[in-house]
């Protein structure tokens, strides 16, 4: 009688046993934290081949972008436990760096083969290195991004509107490649009726709360020759951020915006401009590249009704960097899984398919293959765009630097509060205060 | 006598339950401790989360501390804040905005406030259906407020940009309320008017159901007018409730920031940038703790001056 009770004792406790490994392998759970917004899918998606090669589950928390940097920053800063894994803006490097919020992945990447060479020069200074141009990394380049334009491809190759435009300007309807063209083309479209609507000529980035004015309007102040400081004398910014061509950008800048942006534009940013451009509202857009493989899939606006443009040069050629790298959270408990999803992004493949399911890789097994600029409509701008992008101040201050140029900039391009030199000699006034508070002045 | 025995026999049984540890310790002590037992709990929970923190930012305020930066060296900086704030153009400017905003939507809500109370008061036919339309605003959380009106606001679909194209003829798109420097502060002012009128309704209607029938009756019977008896007998019975109001609504205006950030986001530029949305800024996208704690100090020592100058000159309209 024994036998039997213990070989049914024996099986209970074997199938126990076999119940519980794959609770035993989701117990252990990755929390990555990001953007609400298509990439963050696309990311989802691309997760599921870590959990099932390393049995870690993937868990996500995003955030809308405009209380992304506010929920996340405050999270680091009270050393919250929510994020082991953080895809964070290009920004926060320094301060992440500084006040130890990121976990330094020098060693890591040295241990694991990791090499920085593999990946998109700008990507690494922009979302990998704290200070900059030295080889201090806090992030894994994770999503190439830049500044590009949409335009509305079947308006611009329709022979009635074509051939007005020539009447008008007296040169063939074409995407713009100066800021001189993008006004002419948007002023042309401002009004118009097509299809017995009437659309705007441009959407640009208005926005005041977070970072969206400045996301815009550095694009202009870049191609007119803008500079944040002397590149011989740092945080010296007399004469560079007030430069007579910085004042020109930015003058030019307002005049895009009273002259051919829709009513009500005050106060819009990422969304806002792909709302107006899928309702068919606008015929350009500025917008972050991240959003074009959506747009291009878009039933409305999408395949071929949609074509993308570099961001214009005028003076010089410049856009305004996006993207982020991925880093590990210092006050995460599980560090040493968060290391291993770093490791598995990293791998060529993986970076392969991130780019086929909609996010842009920055490794150069992908950027560099002959037919990457084939590979998506747009493609081949991303390229041309990753290679003309600056970046807005990554200082331990950079909140209080965006803060500061999102005011002088909305007070004078939306308000029509004082001139574009006194709006950039304030800026020089608002940060010069916060790099003596610094103690780098 | 009966009473006092019945309370004696409860005090008695009260007792006889009491466990002989805890009344051996209690009959010891004398009403005053008693009392003391009683209010400590409740002093050092208000020592805690009011006295505390207050003391904690005065201290704070004199500091140049960075609550992202907590490893950095700490330094007394004395009234280098203070003086920095008060010599802000930018930081008046938000007062300006601020007083503006307080202003007017009081002085709105309490002339809309008060006419609609005198034309409730009265029975009518679906009184209390309008009684409760009228208060619906109020009920609505100040988030979604903001959140809506500014859909109401859009130019090119905005039902408010509409109503007055169809009343006025111009364009709906012609205007921009939470766009234009001019109209945005107005913007700000009509919102909280239509959501916070009802409560000042309300308190207006309280004062006037308190006056006794007999004054009117007084009234008539000296041949008062209706204005006279409005003037004489209305005005000044529902006065202190009326500063009632406005003391409640000037202090939440006074700190208002969830309507207005969700509305325009104190833009544009800075237009309807009201000082709470400045502090937020400072203290919590800025992180300069020090200089934030300064103004919160100032921020509080201006609503506490002042609401305590108006509750005397409110006693002495009550008194009179």
């Amino acid at each position: 009688m024994r036998t039997p009770v213990t070989l049914i004792c024996a099986a209970a406790c074997g199938l126990t046993v076999m119940a519980a490994q794959p609770a035993m392998a989701q117990s252990k759970q990755l929390t990555l934290c990001w953007a609400a917004w298509d990439p963050a899918n696309a990311l989802v998606e691309l997760s599921k081949d870590f959990t099932a090669k390393s049995g870690i589950g993937m868990k996500f928390e995003f955030v809308p972008w405009t209380s992304y940097a506010d929920r996340f920053l405050n999270e680091l800063n009270s050393k919250g436990k929510l994020c082991d894994l953080i895809i964070g803006d290009s920004q926060w490097i320094g301060g992440a760096a500084e006040n130890g919020h990121y976990v330094k992945l020098n060693d890591f990447f040295q241990r694991e083969g990791i090499r920085m060479e593999d990946f998109m020069p700008a990507t690494v200074t922009g979302y990998s290195e704290w200070p900059k141009n030295t080889p201090n990394y806090w992030a894994l380049p994770a999503m190439g991004d830049a500044i590009g334009w949409t335009y509305r491809k079947d308006w611009f190759s329709r022979p009635d509107i074509k051939a007005a435009f020539q009447q008008k300007a007296g040169r063939e309807l074409a995407p713009p490649k100066t800021w001189d063209e993008l006004k002419e083309v948007a002023s042309f479209f401002q009004g118009r009726e097509i299809d017995g609507r009437k659309v705007y000529g441009a959407y640009i980035y208005t926005e005041r709360g977070s970072e969206g004015i400045t996301m815009g309007v550095t694009n202009a102040l870049y191609a007119f020759g803008f500079k944040y400081e002397d590149p011989k004398k740092p945080y010296s910014m007399q004469g560079f951020v007030n430069s007579a061509d910085a004042v020109k950008g930015l003058e030019f800048y307002k005049q895009l915006y009273d002259c051919c942006t829709a009513p009500g534009m005050t106060n819009a940013y990422m969304q806002e401009g792909l709302d107006a451009f899928k309702s068919g509202q606008v015929a350009m857009q500025m917008n972050f590249f991240a959003f074009f493989p959506g747009l291009y899939k878009d039933p409305n606006v999408g395949g071929d009704k949609i074509g993308f443009f570099v961001n214009p040069m005028q003076k010089e050629r410049g856009t305004q960097l996006g993207g982020q790298g991925i880093s590990v959270v210092a006050y995460s408990e599980r560090r040493d899984d968060a290391l291993q999803y770093i490791k598995w992004f990293a791998q060529p493949d993986v970076q392969k398919k991130w780019w086929s399911l909609g996010g842009y890789s920055c490794h150069k097994a992908v950027l560099n293959d002959p037919g990457f600029p084939a590979s998506a409509p747009f493609a081949a701008d991303f390229l041309t765009s990753m290679g003309m992008v600056k970046d807005f101040w990554a200082e331990p201050s950079y909140a209080t630097l965006l803060l500061d140029m999102q005011k002088r900039m909305h007070d004078y391009v939306i308000a029509g509060q004082g001139t574009a030199q006194q709006a950039l000699d304030l800026l020089i006034r608002d940060w010069t205060k916060v790099f003596k508070d610094d103690g780098k002045l | 006598m009966t009473q006092t025995s019945s309370l004696h026999t409860l005090a008695r049984r009260a007792g006889a339950a009491t466990p002989p540890v805890v009344a051996a310790r209690v009959r010891g002590l004398s009403d005053r401790a008693v009392a003391w037992l009683f209010i400590t709990p409740t002093m050092l929970l208000l020592l805690a989360i009011n006295v505390f923190p207050l003391i904690w930012t005065i201290r704070l305020s004199f500091t140049n501390y960075r609550a992202n930066r907590p490893n950095a060296p700490l330094r007394w900086v004395g009234l280098e804040n203070y003086t920095s704030i008060l010599s802000d153009p930018d930081v008046w400017h938000a007062m300006q905005t601020t007083a503006h905003f307080v202003v007017w939507s009081i002085t709105l809500q309490v002339l809309l406030g008060f006419g609609l109370a005198l034309l409730i008061n009265r029975q009518f036919r679906g009184h209390g259906l309008w009684t409760t339309v009228i208060l619906l605003p109020m009920m609505l959380s100040p988030a979604v407020v903001g959140n809506f009106w500014t859909f109401l606001f859009q130019p090119q679909t905005g039902l408010f940009n509409h109503v007055v194209a169809f009343v006025s003829g111009r364009d709906p798109s012609s205007f921009q309320m939470i766009g234009d420097v001019t109209l945005a502060p107005w913007a700000i002012v009509l919102v909280d008017t239509w959501m916070w009128t009802p409560y000042v309704m309300l308190i207006c209607l309280a004062g006037l159901r308190s006056i006794p029938d007999d004054l009117y009756e007084a009234a008539e019977v000296d041949r008062a007018g209706p204005f006279r008896r409005f003037w004489s007998i209305t005005l000044p019975m529902v006065l202190p409730f009326l500063m009632l109001a406005v003391l409640f609504r000037g202090i939440e205006n006074f700190k208002m920031f969830d309507m207005v950030n969700l509305l325009t986001s104190g833009g544009p530029g800075s237009t309807t940038e009201v000082a709470s949305i400045t502090l937020k800024r400072e203290a919590f996208e800025k992180w300069r703790t020090g200089y934030s704690s300064a103004f919160a100090v100032i921020l509080f020592v201006t609503v506490f001056g002042l609401a305590n100058i108006y509750v005397k000159v409110l006693n002495g309209v009550k008194q009179r």
